[in-house]
């Protein structure tokens, strides 16, 4: 029942989308209803021509003629408005497919994180792209087949009607049996198509886990068993394979056979009719051209239909996106923080991604302007919570965070997160040119600007030995450069700006050491007099910072100064020698 | 494409049959029109009613012989073209276990898993119906064509004319759009990559507030895309209208050259009948012939796709039988060597020269890019050097048999990959026989054991896909004890224990020096306190070794040594 409304829901949400184009889908309709008639319309003309032609020296050339002048005026007509109604419905299509794609797209800038974080991309990706492809394909094909297909039907009976109701009658009761077998071989393919498809799938995370790791595979000699866990994958493919087309392929002679047999019958009984005088032999004609056609949409439609359930299903995916409720909204009266020195208070704070798991309980901190707060502790012990809520990239539980002594969920988010710099430990790259890349922060910065900014990274000496230098085109996925110049440059973005509060996430763990203390250096020149929240490995960074939070499984368990802690012999206290141990 | 079609050579007879019948199927039905004829100017004409019933019988054994034809010819297809999928993925996974590192980072992984997946469907989707239709569309056409020339060799002319106008539209509309449509690949491409590199960099986008900015890119590519679809979509559409007025024109002209016929007594009323069917049955397989044409281009550039990886030449090559260890008293020794990587522009490591005795725990260490991992990857023969000599246990390696060589090393590369399947499964990795008390015992040592400890079914926790279900240092440490299950004569850590923190990172250095074998341990990192106890330390800066030497020597004589060990500690402690 849910289902039914789910699917009622996607068709409504379909047609208000398709509303937009009402004026083309009408013309469209238009066209189509009469393309078909005329296109049904020809053959009754090329019988009645036929007919004309009796026999030698009895051929009455001035009507034929009339008549083929007339077939040749209807067959332009029909071609101009079947290329006519083709574009309109291509036009319509694709403006759907990109309103449907530009607002799911706009909805992903909108989304909360917990949803960006909590779907995998790769599946929203194939939602926006090849979801509404295949949606597209869909509706393409039942704009330009369905409608046509069910005037055609209907044309043909009119038409059969017109010339003979017995012989109409019996096309009208035989043709259903080819449906049937045609639905009946359908169903019982289903089965095997299933299968195929779950062990392709099965083969396909099978390829993608081995040739994905080959370098591993290759260092363990692994390839052996990898081949014949693959091959038996592929002998059971194989046989499903088999099973599946052959069966499938079943349809289209079948289908014909039992055409072929209406086609025989229609012969016979038009042909005794002619005996008896009953209709001529151009209507003879006629009847088999027509016999031919009224099958031929009913299998197309069935064809349609299950493509259109298809794009159906994949349509509901992408609405679904769309669908989704937004992070709540900045209020109306949103404050726009001005002249920002750096106070951030955390007031018993608790969070947690998941009601069952508690992370962060009543958590207090109270920073000053230009202070360096560090965050420490073992791996996944929820480092990066602290700057999903400082940028209030997630929203806490109960509790505030204040900025300037205002709580950040009545600031804007714009006005927020601009008055921090944030280097993340995964660098990120945009598709674009270096210089694109450091003025992000900043549109309107000058070359001067940029080049100060990156020679204080010491990101100037690598950008000038590209090979166009600040124009030199990169993109995340392939850059070219190494994990460490990928990190510079995110620094030179927030180097360009520089806003009052800093957020460093193991900004530098991938940055060999010696750069590294270059860096540190002019981090340190940032820093000066501006608040920073810190997430690192590295000690030395840690130990130079006015508080250090531990953290344990999502908790701050420890908070002090590194000689406060390390006095206290707790959890950092070990944390620290470790490194002197063997 | 040619040379995949070796791989149908076991199916020759599925091959050569499956066509044979769908030919006979398409044959059966160019009879009918004849038999229609017959009905019109004999069983008509004479108004025989048992000539017509007789004719009608025919027609229907007629279908009856083209179903069982064309049923067994679909067998024949469907068979042939999975068992020549089969066997095709079955060589290209076994190819790609073959190529080198090299190899595999020029091609991509994804590149490998779309040809080995989705472009083998296509192929074998575009085999099927290529032994389906390649042949009976165009035996349908000229059959009608031929068929016409029985009839009345004016009117076959006409077909003539027709079929060559037809061809050149259905060729040209196709051959001008094939370009077009993957100028939209492209830009669907380009609106892909928005997307993922949107997602990707969602909190940086959001943290500068690039949204707007963001939608405004991806609606101006979206945009193009939509008008090159469109722009496409009005050439591809022209197809139909064309065929269907030039099939009719002929149909006009074929009428009234019949008219003149039966006028002059040539040919009878049921002849212009017949021909006018065959006319009819050009169009419908027309329709179908161009479908498949679409299809078949598509299969074509899969099949090209997928022969490229073939053709690859795997270009690490080791030698089948092998000479015997000379005796050398270092484990590893490396004589001046070099080594470039496929097109970069110098060497990433330079006139190394390095000598490793059994049982030694050597550290190398060096800023990003300075070629640590590169000398791991050279000394396991993951990549051949360019110049220079590598000996292991005296012997070169290019001398060894690869799997001998291999079953050397224990190796945890720097990316922690587990495989789905059970913890015991990816233990046994390392060790095909491993008993439990083996991967237990490496388990420990790698500091995993707890990771087990608190999963309910112990070492019949199934890892997912990836290990997405373990932590990235449990998924490290697991990577570890994978190693060291196998026993090897040499240990190679590339930089494993980034994701430990310090405490356990030192008890793991510990417990692997107490492995009774006492085995080689090389340990590539970049923080100082994990090599500081090494025997040997290599340090590497821009793929040269400045220095060699232990700890105490280095901090004396090295100074990128000393620089790197003070940026983590700072100058007081040393």
């Amino acid at each position: 029942m849910k289902k039914n409304l789910n699917k009622k829901h996607t068709i409504n949400k379909v047609f208000s989308y398709v509303s937009k184009y009402k004026p083309l889908i009408f013309l469209s309709v238009l066209f189509a209803a009469v393309s078909v008639a005329l296109t049904l319309y020809i053959p009754i003309l090329i019988g009645n021509s036929i007919d004309l032609i009796i026999d030698k020296n009895n051929v009455d050339f001035d009507s034929i003629l009339k008549i083929l002048i007339n077939v040749g005026v209807m067959v332009g007509i029909t071609s101009a408005l079947q290329w006519l109604m083709n574009t309109i419905n291509n036009f319509v299509t694709f403006r759907v497919v990109r309103d449907i794609r530009n607002e799911a797209f706009r909805k992903l800038q909108e989304l909360p994180l917990s949803y960006i974080d909590s779907h995998q991309h790769g599946e929203l990706v194939s939602r926006i792209i090849a979801d509404a492809d295949q949606f597209a394909d869909g509706l393409l094909m039942g704009f330009t087949q369905f409608f046509t297909g069910i005037v055609t039907i209907f044309g043909t009976l009119a038409f059969m009607l017109s010339i003979n109701v017995k012989i109409t009658l019996l096309v009208v009761i035989l043709t259903p049996i080819s449906l049937f077998v045609a639905k009946f071989i359908a169903k019982s393919t289903y089965d095997y198509f299933k299968l195929q498809s779950e062990i392709r799938g099965e083969q396909t995370a099978f390829v993608d886990e081995m040739i994905g790791n080959q370098k591993v595979v290759q260092a363990f000699s692994y390839e052996n068993e990898s081949l014949s866990r693959f091959d038996e994958i592929n002998e059971k493919l194989t046989k499903a394979s088999i099973k599946a087309v052959f069966f499938s392929s079943l349809t289209n002679p079948v289908t014909r056979f039992i055409n072929s047999l209406i086609y025989a019958a229609v012969g016979l009984t038009g042909a005794i009719s002619v005996i008896n005088g009953v209709i001529t032999i151009g209507g003879l004609t006629c009847f088999l051209s027509y016999a031919n056609q009224y099958t031929k949409p009913f299998n197309e439609i069935s064809g349609v239909i299950t493509e259109l359930q298809n794009a159906l299903a994949c349509a509901a995916r992408v609405f679904e996106l769309i669908e989704e409720p937004p992070q709540t909204p900045d209020e109306a009266n949103a404050v726009v923080l001005s002249d920002v020195k750096g106070n951030v208070s955390l007031e018993n704070v608790c969070f947690s991604y998941t009601p069952e798991k508690n992370l962060i309980q009543n958590f207090n901190l109270n920073v000053k302007h230009g202070q360096r707060v560090a965050i420490v502790g073992p791996t996944g012990c929820g480092k990066t919570t602290m700057i999903n809520l400082l940028m209030r990239f997630y929203d806490v539980n109960s509790g505030k965070i204040c900025v300037e002594s205002c709580d950040i969920k009545n600031i804007s988010r714009n006005s927020l997160r601009s008055n921090y710099g944030m280097v993340l430990q995964d660098t990120w790259l945009k598709n674009g040119t270096i210089r694109e890349n450091i003025i992000i922060g900043k549109p309107d910065a000058t070359d001067d600007e940029v080049i100060t900014a990156a020679k204080s990274t010491y990101a100037h000496s690598f950008i000038k030995n590209l090979p166009e230098g600040y124009d030199t085109v990169v993109s995340d996925s392939n850059s070219g450069l190494s994990q460490g110049q990928k990190q510079l440059l995110c620094i030179t973005r927030v180097m360009l700006s520089i806003p009052p509060m800093l957020i460093l996430d193991e900004a530098t763990s991938s940055i060999d050491t010696r750069t590294e203390l270059i860096i540190q250096k002019s981090f340190a020149k940032m820093m000066k007099g501006r608040t920073s929240f810190i997430v690192a490995h590295r000690l030395s960074t840690i130990r130079e910072a006015d508080v250090i939070l531990v953290m344990k499984d999502g908790n701050v368990i420890e908070q002090g100064n590194h000689k406060e802690l390390l006095n206290k012999n707790g959890f950092y206290a070990d944390l620290y020698n470790s490194q002197f141990s063997i | 494409m040619k040379k995949l079609l070796v791989y149908m050579k076991g199916y020759r007879k599925e091959c050569i049959l499956a066509p044979l019948f769908k030919m006979t199927e398409a044959l059966f039905e160019l009879f009918i029109p004849l038999v229609v004829a017959a009905i019109i100017d004999n069983g008509i004409g004479n108004n025989d009613t048992g000539y017509v019933i007789k004719m009608c019988l025919i027609m229907g054994t007629l279908g009856l012989l083209g179903l069982i034809c064309a049923v067994t010819a679909q067998y024949f297809s469907a068979k042939a073209a999975a068992c020549f999928a089969q066997k095709l993925r079955h060589v290209l996974f076994e190819h790609i276990q073959k190529l080198s590192y090299t190899q595999l980072d020029k091609i991509g992984s994804s590149t490998l898993i779309t040809r080995l997946t989705s472009d083998m469907n296509q192929l074998q989707n575009g085999v099927n119906m290529t032994l389906r239709l390649f042949l009976r569309s165009p035996f349908i056409v000229f059959g009608a064509m031929i068929m016409a020339f029985t009839i009345n060799t004016k009117a076959a002319l006409i077909f003539v004319g027709a079929i060559v106008l037809l061809s050149i539209i259905v060729f040209g509309i196709m051959l001008g759009s094939i370009p077009l449509y993957n100028k939209i690949q492209q830009k669907l491409d380009d609106v892909l990559e928005i997307t993922k590199e949107n997602l990707s960099g969602v909190r940086v986008i959001r943290a500068f507030r690039k949204e707007q900015e963001e939608i405004e890119e991806f609606e101006d590519t979206n945009n193009m895309l939509t008008t090159l679809q469109n722009f496409t979509g009005k050439i591809s559409t022209l197809m139909n209208p064309l065929t269907f007025i030039i099939i009719n024109f002929a149909v006009i002209i074929l009428i009234y050259t019949g008219a003149i016929e039966v006028f002059n007594g040539v040919i009878t009323q049921g002849a212009v009948v017949a021909l006018y069917n065959y006319m009819s049955q050009i169009l419908v397989e027309l329709i179908k012939l161009v479908s498949f044409i679409i299809l078949l281009t598509k299969a074509v550039a899969c099949g090209n796709r997928i022969e490229a990886v073939l053709e690859m030449k795997p270009d690490i090559i080791s030698p089948n039988d092998e000479t015997a260890c000379e005796n050398s008293s270092y484990i590893i020794e490396l004589n001046h060597a070099y080594l470039k990587y496929k097109n970069a522009s110098g060497f990433s490591l330079s006139d190394i020269n390095l000598k490793i005795k059994q049982g030694e725990t050597v550290g190398i260490i060096g800023g990003t890019g300075s070629g640590k991992s590169s000398l791991v990857n050279i000394i396991a023969r993951f990549y051949d050097i360019e110049k220079g000599d590598i000996f292991i246990k005296g012997k070169n390696i290019k001398d060894y048999q690869k799997d001998n060589l291999r079953n050397l090393f224990g190796i945890v590369p720097q990316k922690a990959v587990l495989f789905k399947g059970t913890v015991r499964e990816n233990m046994k990795w390392g060790k095909k026989d491993a008993s439990d008390e083996e991967i237990i015992n490496a388990l420990t040592i790698a500091q995993a054991k707890e990771i087990i400890d608190n999963k309910e079914n112990g070492l019949d926790f199934i890892i997912e896909q990836g290990g997405k279900n373990l932590s990235g240092g449990q998924r490290q440490r697991l990577t570890i004890a994978r190693a060291i299950v196998k026993n090897p004569e040499i240990l190679i850590l590339d930089d494993s224990s980034s994701a430990l923190d310090y405490a356990t990172d030192a008890k793991l250095r510990k417990a692997i020096r107490e492995i009774k074998n006492n085995p080689t341990v090389i340990i590539v990192s970049q923080r100082t306190s994990s090599i500081q106890f090494a025997d040997k330390i290599i340090v590497l800066d821009d793929g040269h070794a400045v220095g060699v030497g232990t700890h105490k020597e280095l901090l004396k004589n090295c100074s990128i040594y000393k620089e790197i060990h003070d940026s983590q500690f700072g100058t007081e402690e040393s």
